[in-house]
């Protein structure tokens, strides 16, 4: 066993901080409140080679490991989970679904532009009936000839996703739908003929990602778009859930961590009953239990990313570390406004944008209950029960 | 006993129920986003006399006590939290106030108006360096002749940016603090020397103004202050005690509301095959909810009983706005899981129900504070005396 950071990481980690400081930290508060994407962020962060985080040198990725990457994640967050949640969707969900599933031919198309940030990826899988429960899918894809699907045809794809992240600013959009041998996966350009990026969810908290309904009208593409074997949507969707379920875990435990910095800073200056607070017991409670949960939270997710980075990892571990580090991120922002006071709840103080933005975390990719079901079925799977959702 | 409402605050519950659905409910998401007070409703709320629900008839009240107060906070609650809060610091505190120890021409000149609407109050308490430790107060108020001038400022005033009459707290002596040295002043805005430095920025509850004000050499007439010079803490934490009871059944109200929506999301939306309602993650989150409310229910009722027959409650104050507060936002936090995605949204109320409810922690004294006073209690009566 080795707790330790290689000395890699720890210059990659230096590294990152060094970015998001003089990168992310100055406009993100302006973004939030004016409800603007981070193209600029994103641009300087391709140019770091963070848009390719995960890729290999082939395709112009920095060829980082998944631990490494979650620390690039964990620190953006500190500054701006949008900016985190935004940049794992193109890499987690995107990317490193062509570089495991796609042909040689889609990789070469479309890797290297998406290192570069020239295009940035999207993941469309939910829609308006089809959120948690991923059995039946309304959006079909169909070839007109029979046949035509194992010669490379034209596919005509039909249906709506909903809550697509990063779906205005995505020139690549990895679309779900039901093909007559299950749920296939088909590469979209946001050009294609059919597709419309339609209305932006008005959202509580991650105010600089976008998440659009897509409409797909006779949407047209080449059915060599297709990712990986007719029926492996399902396949490649869960184990993209599974990266991203890392992921934001890793922003989860940047956020919690920023959140008890910026309290304990306040509660060693704010003086009441002739005091610093830091000196009364229900704020070092507080500010004790937040440290505690996030200390217990880094070293589940490093695991988790060490376990992607092994080729390993189950639906349980996957799961585990999504439900806990979106429970931590959650009840640490939720303290540390209680510390703050008033001031936690003004918008001119970050805290407020926290705790808006990290609501999410027990909803976006897979709600916390379904996380949980999943774990339970581990559980009783070794046991000779199975647990249906 | 009897836990039954009269007649009389039943037929107070349906009249406030009706306008709040009519009024309140409609405009609720547009003063959200258009960080927009509502003047007109706060000026129809006093037309029908519930700006004035729980003061006796003679100074322009309703006499509904403060049992028919908690009504009209808890059916607010339902609907729109800014407006609940409006209300509460205009009558809860602001008002209050002068009813409690304010002497007859004082509640003459402005209990009446404030109880009818014609003006709005606010109170005057919180400062930079005075927030949980209210006795810190640093605005001075020096004796002039028949006057006291009153230099310094408060921060984070709810209704301080358009209200005609605060209830302002200035230490007329600062070596004696608390008590001896703290006076409460009425102060009307219109005064030279009062002005509104800023509107803050929340993360809720847009609908409000919570505002930090200034005073510079502002001339208070020495009939303007509040009770006795020197003693002005202890009418403003009395007063404090009916706000925070209050507080607790908007919060009741506020949790009622997200209950509604749960349920009725969860019987239509079907997942795996199922509606919500059969899944038993989502009957937990139910019945926790409905059980809690249940408590926090008759606890408040329990309580505004308790200060309408003159008994003492502030203990029971401060476990009403605690619990109140987090009940409401367990509730909320519950039935927006149960929505999913479009919880996170902005185009449905939970949302802002979930931005709204997290001051209700915090202000008009924090939760911590409200453990503080809670505890203090509790040791006092096996004789110890705890400091915060």
């Amino acid at each position: 066993m080795d707790f330790a950071l290689n000395e890699e990481q720890e210059m990659f980690l230096a590294m990152f901080r060094d970015f998001s400081t003089k990168e992310v930290a100055p406009s993100v508060e302006e973004l939030d409140h004016a409800e603007q994407p981070p193209l600029d962020v994103l641009r300087k962060a391709a140019q770091q080679g963070f848009l390719g985080a995960t890729l290999p040198e082939q395709y112009f990725g920095a060829e980082l490991d998944y631990l490494s990457y979650c620390l690039l994640l964990e620190t953006l967050a500190k500054d701006s989970l949008s900016v985190a949640v935004t940049l794992a969707t193109h890499v987690s969900l995107a990317a490193m679904s062509i570089l495991a599933y796609g042909t040689g031919a889609q990789k070469e198309a479309w890797l290297g532009p998406m290192a570069a940030g020239e295009v940035i990826g999207a993941f469309a899988f939910t829609e308006p009936d089809a959120g948690s429960d991923t059995s039946i899918l309304q959006t079909r894809v169909t070839f007109p000839f029979d046949g035509e699907e194992s010669e490379g045809g034209e596919a005509t794809l039909n249906g709506v996703k909903t809550w697509v992240t990063n779906g205005e600013i995505a020139s690549l959009l990895l679309v779900f739908a039901q093909g007559s041998e299950g749920i296939d996966a088909f590469l979209v350009p946001a050009d294609a003929p059919g597709l419309t990026v339609g209305y932006r969810e008005p959202t509580l908290g991650l105010r600089s990602v976008t998440f659009n309904t897509v409409y797909l009208e006779g949407c047209r593409v080449p059915g060599a778009n297709r990712l990986g074997e007719p029926g492996t949507g399902l396949e490649i969707a869960q184990q993209a859930q599974d990266r991203m379920a890392v992921a934001l875990a890793a922003a989860g435990l940047g956020e919690g961590e920023a959140a008890i910095e910026t309290a304990a800073q306040f509660a060693s200056e704010r003086v009441q009953f002739g005091v610093p607070i830091a000196q009364k017991q229900a704020i070092q409670n507080y500010i004790a239990e937040a440290t505690a949960e996030v200390e217990a939270l880094r070293y589940l997710v490093y695991r988790a990313a060490w376990l992607v980075d092994q080729g390993q990892g189950t639906p349980f571990d996957f799961s585990v570390v999504k439900v806990h580090g979106a429970r931590v991120a959650r009840n640490v922002t939720n303290r540390m406004v209680q510390v703050m006071g008033g001031y936690g709840y003004m918008e001119d103080y970050p805290l407020a944008r926290r705790y808006r933005d990290v609501r999410a975390f027990s909803i976006m990719g897979g709600p916390t209950e379904l996380q949980q079901v999943r774990v339970a079925q581990q559980v009783f799977a070794e046991r000779d029960v199975e647990v249906v959702p | 006993m009897d836990f039954m409402l009269s007649p009389e605050h039943q037929a107070l519950r349906r009249l406030i129920r009706d306008f709040a659905e009519t009024e309140v409910a409609p405009v609720a998401a547009d003063l959200d986003r258009e960080h927009r007070v509502p003047h007109e409703i706060m000026r129809k709320l006093g037309q029908i006399g519930l700006l004035g629900v729980c003061f006796p008839q003679e100074y322009g009240g309703m006499g509904a006590g403060e049992i028919g107060y908690c009504i009209l906070m808890e059916e607010l609650g339902r609907v729109c939290t800014s407006t609940a809060t409006n209300v509460g610091a205009h009558i809860g505190i602001g008002a209050m106030v002068i009813y409690l120890d304010g002497r007859e021409e004082q509640k003459q000149k402005y209990l009446i108006p404030l109880a009818r609407g014609e003006k709005i109050a606010a109170f005057g308490l919180t400062e930079p360096n005075a927030g949980s430790d209210a006795a810190n107060v640093h605005t001075r108020a020096v004796r002039e002749g028949d006057s006291y001038i009153l230099d310094g400022g408060k921060v984070f005033i709810t209704n301080g940016g358009y209200a005609d009459v605060i209830t302002v707290m200035a230490a007329t002596d600062p070596s004696l603090g608390a008590h001896g040295g703290i006076t409460a002043f009425i102060v009307e805005t219109d005064w030279p020397g009062f002005s509104v430095a800023r509107e803050e920025d929340k993360m809720g509850i847009h609908g409000t103004s919570t505002a930090e004000l200034v005073f510079e050499e502002l001339r208070v007439p020495q009939e303007n202050v509040l009770g006795k010079v020197g003693e002005g803490f202890i009418p403003f934490m009395k007063s404090l005690d009916m706000g925070r009871l209050t507080l607790g059944a908007a919060g009741l109200g506020g949790a009622e509301a997200a209950l509604d929506w749960a349920v009725r999301w969860a019987k239509t939306r079907k997942q795996c095959g199922v509606e919500l309602a059969h899944k038993q993650s989502v009957q937990w989150m139910i019945a926790n909810m409905a059980t809690e409310i249940e408590a926090l229910r008759s606890l408040i009722y329990r309580v505004g009983w308790m200060v309408d027959t003159g008994q003492p409650f502030t203990q029971l104050a401060a476990m009403c706005k605690l619990y109140g507060s987090e009940v409401a936002s367990r509730a909320i936090d519950m039935a927006l899981q149960i929505h999913g995605g479009l919880g996170l949204s902005r185009d449905f109320p939970i949302e802002r129900f979930f931005r709204d409810a997290r001051i209700a922690e915090i202000f008009e004294g924090t939760n911590e504070i409200q453990r503080i006073v809670i505890a203090s209690d509790i040791f006092r009566q096996h004789g110890v005396r705890i400091r915060p």
